[in-house]
C-alpha cells in the first residue's frame, strides 16, 4: 500500500487569499457556511477541518484595514457546533497560549473532545504584542523572548491537566454507588516560571485522551517545540525541494525525544485552481490572483514592505524607485501595519523592495502585477488529474505527509476539489474511501496518548 | 399575561444521589447524546430557555457523587443545531475570564442558532476556583469589587457586540472595500480590573444584544443584574449566603429598588423565581421520594432555592402567586433529570396552559423575542 496522505481543509480566513467579490462568495459568518464547509470536507473523507482564530482585527496606517474579508465566529464556539453536524472529521482550532489561561483551554479542548467524539485538535501558537493585548486583561505583558516558553509551558500544562485522570476512573456504578474509583480525581499542582497552579482538573479523560496538538513554526525553536511535543505541523513549504529538506530536518529531530518519524505528520499549507485543461485552469488562476490583488489590495502589501503611505502611487505604473522606511522597529509596533503576522517576514525592506523593482524592470510588470508574482502564487493549478499526481508525489517522495488546503471562495471552494480529485487521489490507493477510526488520532494514524498518572505534580 | 419558564440543567440533576436513579444514564454524562436528548425534551415543553450550571471547580470529593464538568458555553454550543426554537443560556464565571472572549463566544451561540443565546454571568467565591487560575488571591478583593468586574464584564460584553455596525459589511468591488470601517468602533473600556480596546473580531450577533442573566439573593447581586442584565433569577423562599431571601414580594422590591438607584434605563429587569422541584404523583410520593434520595445520599437535600416536594398542581399554584406578586416566571431546577424534567414539561405545562399561564406554542424565533424584548439598536449607530 503506498504511503497515506492526509488533508486537512481550512476555512478561508482574513486575508487577500479569500475573494469575497466573486458571486460565489457567501457569508463568512454565518454557521451555515461552516456547516456547508465541514460537510464538504468530510464528504471528501478528510483528516480534519481548521479554523483560524481572531484576537484582534488588522490595522494599516493607524485604521482598521477594510480590503479583505473580516470578521469572524470564535473558533472553538464554531468547532464545537460543528460536531453536531458532522460524525467523522477531526475539528481543529488556533488557541494561542499568550491571552489565555491554560485551565480554561484546557478544559475547553477536553469537552470539545469529549461532545464530539474523539475528534479535537488544538494548534498552539504564540502571541506576544501590545497590539493585541489591548483587548485582554494583562495587556502586552509577555516579552517577545519568553513567547515559545510560555506556550510550552501552556503545552505541558494542559497535557498535565489532561492526563490528571485515568482513563478508568469513572465508574458511574448506581448499583454499587460507586461513581469515581477516587474521590479527589484530577488533582494536580504546577508551578513554573509562568503558571503556579492547583486544585483539580474538572473534565475526565476525553476520548483521545490528549486531543491532538498541532503546530506551526519555522525557526529552529518551533522546529524543536514541534518535534517534541505536536502530532502535526503546519508549513508553508510546499514546494518540492524545500520540502523534502523541511521535512528530513524536523522527522530528524524526533528521535531525541523518543519518538518515531511517524508520530508526526508534516502539512504544509497549499491552494488550488483548478481547470478542465492544463491551459484552463492556468487562467482559471490567473484571474483569481488578479481578483485577490486588487489596486487598492496590491498598494496595501506595497505599503507593508515601503512602511509608509503609498496611496497617491499608481498601482497600475511601476514599482516605486524609492527606498522602504526602516526607522521603526517593526517588534515593537512602530510599523504601518498592526496585528498581521506575514509583515515580521519583510526583515531586510529595502532589499524586498529591491527585488520588486528589479523584477517589475525585468519583466515590464506593474506594481500589482509585481505583488501578485510575489504573493499571488497557487500550489497547485491544473487539471484535477495533474494536481492529484502532483500531491501523490509530494507525500511519496517525502516531501510532506499531506496537505492544508485553503480554497479562495466561503463556502463552496473545497467542492470541486472534493468532487474531482479526491475520487483520483482513491484510486491511487494513497488516500482513505471510507474513515476507517473514530478518532482524529486514528485518522492521522497517531498512536493512542499516553496514559496516565493518577496524581500529577510538575515543577519546574 | 402568561409566564416565562425556564430550567436549570445541572448534570443528571440537583439531587446529588440524582445519577443513581433510573433513566439517569450517568455513563453519559460527558457525552454530547445526553445533553441533547435533555434539550429536546425542553423544548418539546416550550420552555423560554435553559441555563446549564458551571464552575471551574468541582463540587464534591466524594467517590459516591457524580463529579465532573464540561464547559458549559460548548454544551449550549453542541446542542445548538440540534434545537431550533429554546434560549440557551450558559453560565460564565466573570472573575477568571476575558470578557472579549466571553462576547464572542456568546455572539457565536447567537450566530449558530440564529438569536437564541444567552449568558448568566457568575462571580467566582471560592478559594479552590481562584488556585487553578493562580492569577489572583482569593479573598484580597472585596465582594463589591468583585460584582464590579461582573458588571464590567458585562459592559464589555455588550460594547463589543455592538461595535459592528449591522450594515458595516458593505462588499464594495468598486472600491475594494469588504467592510465600511467608520461602521466599526472602538469602545476603549477602561475599568479598575481591565481595559478593552476593541472591535470585536465578530460582527453583531442576530439579537444585537443577547440575553444576560445572573442569579442574585443580595444586593450587590440584584444591583449587578439592575446594572447589566435583562433578567436576573432570585429565590423566593429561599437562603442565601446572607441568611433567609425573603418572599416573592420582597425580593421583587429590593430588586426594583435596585433598579431605580442604579438609575436603569430602558425595560425593567425580568424577575424570574427559582424552584428546586421533586414531583410525583401525590405530594406522599414525592416526599417519598426525596427521603429515598437523600438516604441514597447520606445527606439532607440543602439548596439556596425553596425546595418543592409535591405535585405539578402545587408547583403550578406557586408558580401562579408568584406571578400574582409581579415574577415574570420561574427557573425549574429539576432534582432528577430523568424524572423531574419530563415532569415539566409533559404534566406541569399542560397544567399552566390550562390555566392560562404559558403560551400553546412558540411565537417567537429568538430568546429575546420569547421575552418580548425587541431588537435594539446599536449604541454606536449615528442615525
Amino acid at each position: 500500500m503506498p504511503k497515506q496522505i492526509h488533508l486537512a481543509a481550512h476555512f478561508p480566513g482574513v486575508n487577500n487569499t479569500t475573494v469575497w467579490s466573486d458571486p460565489a462568495s457567501g457569508s463568512h459568518i454565518e454557521f451555515e457556511s461552516f456547516r456547508r464547509f465541514a460537510q464538504a470536507a468530510e464528504r471528501g473523507k478528510f483528516d480534519f477541518l481548521f479554523l483560524a482564530e481572531g484576537l484582534r482585527l488588522r490595522e494599516q496606517g493607524g485604521r482598521i484595514y477594510d480590503l479583505d474579508v473580516m470578521g469572524r465566529p470564535d473558533n472553538v464556539a464554531i468547532l464545537q457546533a460543528l460536531a453536531a453536524v458532522t460524525e467523522h472529521i477531526g475539528l481543529a482550532g488556533t488557541v494561542n497560549s499568550t491571552f489565555n489561561e491554560p485551565l480554561d483551554v484546557a478544559r475547553k479542548l477536553a469537552t470539545l473532545d469529549h461532545l464530539s467524539g474523539g475528534r479535537a485538535a488544538w494548534n498552539v501558537v504564540t502571541s506576544w504584542d501590545e497590539f493585541t493585548g489591548e483587548n485582554f486583561r494583562r495587556g502586552g505583558y509577555l516579552p517577545k523572548d519568553k513567547r515559545y516558553l510560555r506556550a510550552q509551558e501552556m503545552l505541558s500544562t494542559a497535557q498535565a491537566l489532561w492526563d490528571s485522570w485515568d482513563a478508568d476512573e469513572v465508574l458511574a456504578d448506581a448499583a454499587s454507588g460507586r461513581f469515581l474509583r477516587h474521590g479527589d480525581a484530577g488533582r494536580f499542582a504546577i508551578r513554573s516560571d509562568q503558571f503556579d497552579i492547583s486544585g483539580r482538573f474538572p473534565v475526565p479523560r476525553s476520548p483521545q485522551g490528549r486531543p491532538v496538538i498541532i503546530q506551526a513554526g519555522d525557526s529552529e525553536e518551533g522546529r524543536e517545540f514541534a518535534a517534541s511535543s505536536a502530532d502535526a505541523i503546519f508549513t508553508r513549504h510546499a514546494e518540492l525541494e524545500a520540502g523534502q529538506e523541511f521535512y528530513a530536518d524536523v522527522k530528524a529531530r524526533l528521535a531525541k525525544f523518543g519518538r518515531r518519524p511517524e508520530d508526526l505528520k508534516i502539512l504544509p499549507a497549499a491552494t488550488f485552481v483548478l481547470g478542465a485543461t492544463e491551459s484552463e485552469a492556468a487562467e482559471n488562476a490567473r484571474q483569481v490572483q488578479y481578483q485577490q490583488v486588487g489596486p487598492a489590495t496590491a498598494i496595501a502589501f506595497a505599503e507593508q514592505v515601503w512602511n509608509r503611505d503609498l496611496s497617491d502611487v499608481d498601482p497600475d505604473g511601476p514599482v516605486p524607485s524609492f527606498d522602504p522606511k526602516t526607522d521603526d522597529d517593526v517588534d515593537s509596533g512602530g510599523h504601518i501595519s498592526k496585528g498581521r503576522a506575514s509583515v515580521r517576514m519583510y526583515r531586510d525592506p529595502v532589499a524586498t523592495a529591491r527585488e520588486w523593482r528589479e523584477l517589475g524592470e525585468r519583466e515590464g510588470l506593474s506594481l500589482r502585477e509585481v505583488v501578485i508574482r510575489k504573493n499571488g502564487r497557487h500550489t497547485f493549478v491544473g487539471t484535477p488529474q495533474r494536481v492529484a499526481d502532483t500531491i501523490d508525489e509530494f507525500v511519496q517522495s517525502d516531501a510532506s505527509d499531506g496537505f492544508v488546503l485553503v480554497p479562495h471562495i466561503t463556502p463552496g471552494g473545497m467542492d470541486p476539489f472534493v468532487d474531482q480529485v479526491v475520487p483520483l487521489l482513491q484510486e491511487k490507493g494513497s488516500f482513505r474511501t471510507e474513515y476507517e477510526g473514530a478518532t482524529l488520532r486514528e485518522h492521522l494514524g497517531l498512536r493512542p496518548s499516553p496514559t496516565t498518572v493518577a496524581a500529577v505534580s510538575v515543577e519546574a | 399575561m402568561t409566564l416565562h419558564l425556564a430550567v436549570a440543567l445541572d448534570g443528571t440533576g440537583w439531587h446529588p444521589a440524582s445519577w443513581r436513579e433510573p433513566g439517569a444514564r450517568p455513563g453519559e454524562l460527558f457525552t454530547a447524546g445526553f445533553w441533547v436528548d435533555q434539550l429536546r425534551e425542553a423544548e418539546a415543553g416550550l420552555l423560554d430557555l435553559v441555563t446549564i450550571e458551571d464552575s471551574f471547580a468541582l463540587d464534591s470529593d466524594r467517590a459516591d457523587r457524580a463529579q465532573g464538568r464540561l464547559d458549559a458555553q460548548l454544551i449550549a454550543l453542541r446542542v445548538g443545531p440540534v434545537t431550533s426554537r429554546i434560549g440557551l443560556v450558559p453560565t460564565v464565571v466573570t472573575t477568571h475570564t476575558e470578557p472579549f472572549h466571553v462576547s464572542t463566544e456568546i455572539a457565536t451561540l447567537d450566530y449558530v442558532t440564529t438569536g437564541r443565546a444567552g449568558v448568566r454571568v457568575k462571580v467566582s467565591s471560592r478559594a479552590d476556583e481562584y488556585a487553578l487560575f493562580g492569577r489572583r488571591e482569593y479573598g484580597a478583593e472585596s465582594h463589591e469589587s468583585l460584582f464590579d468586574e461582573a458588571a464590567d464584564h458585562i459592559e464589555v460584553q455588550r460594547r463589543l457586540w455592538d461595535s459592528w455596525e449591522d450594515d458595516a459589511e458593505i462588499r464594495d468591488a468598486a472600491t475594494g472595500r469588504f467592510v465600511d470601517r467608520d461602521k466599526l468602533h472602538y469602545i476603549d473600556f477602561a475599568g479598575d480590573h481591565f481595559s478593552v480596546r476593541g472591535p470585536s473580531i465578530t460582527p453583531r450577533p442576530p439579537q444585537g444584544q443577547p440575553l444576560v442573566s445572573a442569579l442574585a439573593h443580595v444586593d450587590v447581586a440584584y444591583r449587578l443584574a439592575a446594572r447589566g442584565a435583562d433578567l436576573v433569577f432570585v429565590t423566593p423562599g429561599g437562603v442565601g449566603r446572607a441568611g433567609p431571601t425573603g418572599d416573592a414580594e420582597a425580593i421583587l422590591r429590593q430588586v426594583r429598588a435596585e433598579e431605580a438607584s442604579v438609575g436603569r434605563q430602558g425595560d425593567p429587569l425580568h424577575v424570574i423565581g427559582d424552584l428546586l422541584v421533586v414531583l410525583d404523583d401525590s405530594a406522599d410520593a414525592a416526599r417519598e421520594r426525596l427521603a429515598r434520595l437523600d438516604a441514597a445520599d447520606g445527606e439532607e437535600l440543602r439548596s439556596d432555592a425553596r425546595i418543592l416536594t409535591g405535585t405539578v398542581g402545587d408547583v403550578a399554584d406557586v408558580l401562579e402567586s408568584w406571578h400574582a406578586t409581579g415574577l415574570a416566571g420561574a427557573r425549574l431546577r429539576p432534582a432528577v433529570t430523568a424524572h423531574d424534567l419530563a415532569r415539566i414539561t409533559r404534566e406541569l405545562v399542560p397544567e399552566l396552559q390550562r390555566r392560562g399561564l404559558f403560551r400553546t406554542a412558540y411565537d417567537a424565533d429568538t430568546l429575546r423575542g420569547h421575552f418580548g424584548l425587541a431588537r435594539p439598536a446599536d449604541r454606536y449607530a449615528r442615525t
